[in-house]
């Protein structure tokens, strides 16, 4: 069962190495690739533009990946033309990182926010009976001696 | 005051500090936008300063600045190659600079928003040879307040804009509105 278990993880993690360095070889898609880009002066992505920035930059991602250009290379290209403003995803490195990390961020403070408030709503317990009254040693005297007639 | 109750109150404050910068930042940029400022201010007749810029010459190697022409009239004309009214108004443009270039006078091209290779044929096709500089972000578009191709800025010798004009120097009105602060910023 356990031999199993372990064949079947190898195949999983295989297929998860696999997929991705497959997908990268192939050649990249015109169509993606307008997904993932915005056009400079529209601010739309630039499938969804027809400014004629737009329709020039598509045939530059055309011309591009006739020539053999990997996505990699084509989004470096317009970049540096355009800036970094032409990514519609924020880049992992720099001042765009932070679009990941603060997400990321807000989540685990809300996370722990959310903890302690849990931790506060489930310590608030019913409050202690209040403590007998000490019995005045001059009754309590007397009791004694009530019961001890009361036992006699 | 318990730890717990303190460490709630730290956190209530920073919720509400953050809320109050936002919406610092929110007003900041609706006063703060240029929004054709400098067009507005020099139609009032003020000379609100030109901002700098040092961009990548795309006619020449190295790069130039706007403070490096200090002492001469720039006429600064924002462009991209497939503006269409820009095709019209390039050739006017260089007539402009031929006429004054002995005078004190230079006209610049910024080319935005454009790739490289398109804005040097555009060059090459209306044969100019005045300079062109390239802002492919198009990052010195929001302190002049352009939001359209082409505008073109009158600066005098002291870096203040004279005068601005949102869309193409083409008719004959503009043309001559165009000539008459040249002289104005000449003659300051």
């Amino acid at each position: 069962m356990n031999g199993r278990l372990a064949s079947a993880l190898v195949v999983f993690v295989g297929l998860l190495v696999a997929v991705p360095a497959a997908r990268a070889a192939d050649p990249p898609n015109a169509a993606d690739l307008e997904a993932e880009l915005v056009c400079p002066v529209c601010e739309t992505t630039l499938d969804q533009s027809n400014a004629p920035v737009a329709v020039r930059m598509k045939a530059f991602i055309r011309e591009r990946i006739a020539a053999g250009d990997s996505e990699r290379d084509i989004k470096d290209a317009l970049v540096a033309e355009f800036g970094a403003g032409v990514l519609a995803t924020p880049g992992k490195s720099g001042f765009g990182l932070l679009a990941w990390v603060i997400p990321l961020a807000a989540l685990a403070v809300s996370a722990v926010a959310l903890a302690l408030l849990i931790r506060g709503w489930s310590g608030r317990r019913e409050p202690p009976p209040p403590a007998e009254p000490a019995v005045e040693p001059e009754l309590e005297h007397r009791l004694d001696e009530e019961l001890a007639r009361f036992d006699a | 005051m318990t730890a717990r109750r303190r460490l709630l109150l730290v956190a209530q404050g920073a919720a509400v500090g953050l809320v109050v910068l936002l919406f610092a930042l929110l007003l900041w940029k609706l006063v703060d936008d240029a929004g054709g400022g400098l067009a507005k201010a020099a139609a009032r007749g003020e000379r609100p300063s030109a901002p700098a810029f040092t961009l990548e010459r795309l006619d020449d190697a190295g790069e130039l600045s706007l403070a490096s022409l200090r002492g001469k009239v720039v006429v600064l004309n924002f462009w991209a190659s497939w503006c269409i009214p820009c095709k019209e108004e390039a050739p006017y443009l260089e007539q402009v600079w031929r006429e004054n270039r002995d005078r004190g006078l230079v006209v610049v091209g910024l080319d935005a928003k454009d790739f490289r290779r398109d804005a040097r044929s555009f060059v090459r096709r209306f044969d100019l040879t005045f300079p062109v500089v390239y802002d492919g972000p198009g990052k010195t578009l929001t302190g002049y307040g352009v939001t359209g191709f082409p505008e073109t800025f009158v600066i005098d010798r002291e870096g203040r804009v004279v005068e601005a004009f949102v869309g193409a120097v083409n008719s004959d009105d503009d043309r001559a509105r165009l000539r008459a602060a040249i002289e104005t910023a000449l003659q300051s």
